[in-house]
């Protein structure tokens, strides 16, 4: 079994107290480097992800999920010589054994990139309204990026750490995740979707984003 | 004689509004941009006050009904720009604040990995989890 210590699992935290713990614990056999963004929660969370045994890194006040990112992706490249990075979600709602076959699919075919999907297998159960948000979510960013994913707003991805030296997130807030499509597309790297299953429990839909917020992340987009 | 009490204020009024407005900084070439229009916009207030009848020919010779709808109309358009430089200023400021927020909090993390006491108050038990993970792998 090869070691993922050259990799640093990047978690934008926002009040997730009541998880974080458990998702920091369930990854760290698998990635014994993970470093928390905390975003200024207003609970424990940073507590909990430091007890769990993650690194925290600390926003003074709440920026959003998208500079939280960004503030992990800048420490994994400026303060660690990690070949990889891998973002993931603090609501649980990601496998880690995904992410440890999306980093061995990576060095096995030398990719810059794998993004998660979640439409690329039927293991995701998403609602009806959810499916036509994402697919509606997957079109725009499509039209927009050049790619031709088959999800976008999927907070699962690995990125080497010469494809995240030229991320720069300006898009604070939901639409990072559109932005980091296109900005990785734009390096022109090698790059594959890998099929992951996202776990919706009644936790992660009681956070999950709103139909208006697309509306949100649409206007977000168009006036930069 | 009332009309000329009435003419004094608004004068006096648009003057101070100049005066106000030109002291606020920015980059040198909105802030030209500004003075520009609010020359203009001294003028045509003035000219509007002395003459209440400019403004009506005025509209008529553009189209519009009565000098008071072209005030509204004028009201409007400047209304909208003012939003769209408060959205543009906002978007910068915030970005200002992104970049200082995330400066500080990575110059926090390397002064804690240096064993610099920080003022964020440690878990209880991350005496425990330190020893857990090898502290060399927490440095780059």
């Amino acid at each position: 079994m090869t070691t993922n210590d050259d990799a640093w699992l990047v978690v934008p935290l926002y009040n997730e107290a009541t998880v974080i713990g458990d998702v920091v614990r369930a990854a760290l056999p698998t990635f014994a480097n993970i470093v928390c963004v905390d975003d200024g929660s207003t609970d424990s969370s940073a507590a909990a992800a430091r007890a769990a045994g993650a690194l925290v890194v600390h926003h003074a006040t709440n920026l959003g999920q998208g500079a939280a990112l960004q503030t992990g992706i800048a420490y994994v490249v400026t303060q660690t010589d990690a070949s990889y990075l891998v973002t993931f979600d603090a609501d649980g709602q990601h496998q880690v054994s995904d992410a440890e076959a999306m980093v061995a699919l990576a060095r096995e075919e030398d990719l810059a990139i794998v993004f998660g999907s979640r439409f690329l297998d039927d293991r995701t159960k998403a609602g009806f309204l959810k499916k036509v948000i994402l697919k509606t979510a997957v079109w725009v960013t499509n039209q927009s990026t050049g790619l031709r994913l088959t999800d976008a707003h999927n907070g699962l991805r690995v990125i080497r750490r010469d494809a995240a030296a030229r991320v720069n997130l300006v898009q604070n807030r939901m639409a990072h995740a559109s932005e980091i499509v296109l900005q990785l597309g734009r390096t022109r790297l090698p790059w594959r979707e890998y099929p992951v299953h996202v776990l919706y429990t009644e936790y992660s839909k009681g956070k999950g984003q709103s139909v208006l917020n697309s509306v949100n992340i649409l206007v977000d987009l168009v006036f930069k | 004689m009332e009309k000329i009490w009435i003419q004094l204020i608004l004068l006096i009024g648009i003057a101070a509004v100049a005066v106000t407005l030109t002291r606020s900084t920015a980059d040198a070439r909105h802030q030209a941009v500004r003075r520009v229009l609010l020359v203009g916009f001294v003028l045509a207030t003035a000219a509007a006050i002395i003459y209440p009848s400019f403004l009506s020919q005025l509209a008529r010779l553009v189209g519009v009904g009565r000098g008071t709808d072209l005030v509204l109309y004028a009201l409007v358009i400047a209304f909208l720009s003012y939003v769209a430089t408060m959205y543009r200023r906002m978007k910068l400021m915030d970005r200002q604040i992104t970049a200082l927020t995330r400066e500080i909090a990575l110059a926090e993390v390397r002064l804690e990995q240096a064993g610099y006491p920080t003022n964020r108050p440690p878990a209880k038990d991350a005496g425990s989890t330190l020893a857990e993970t090898d502290p060399s792998e927490r440095r780059p």
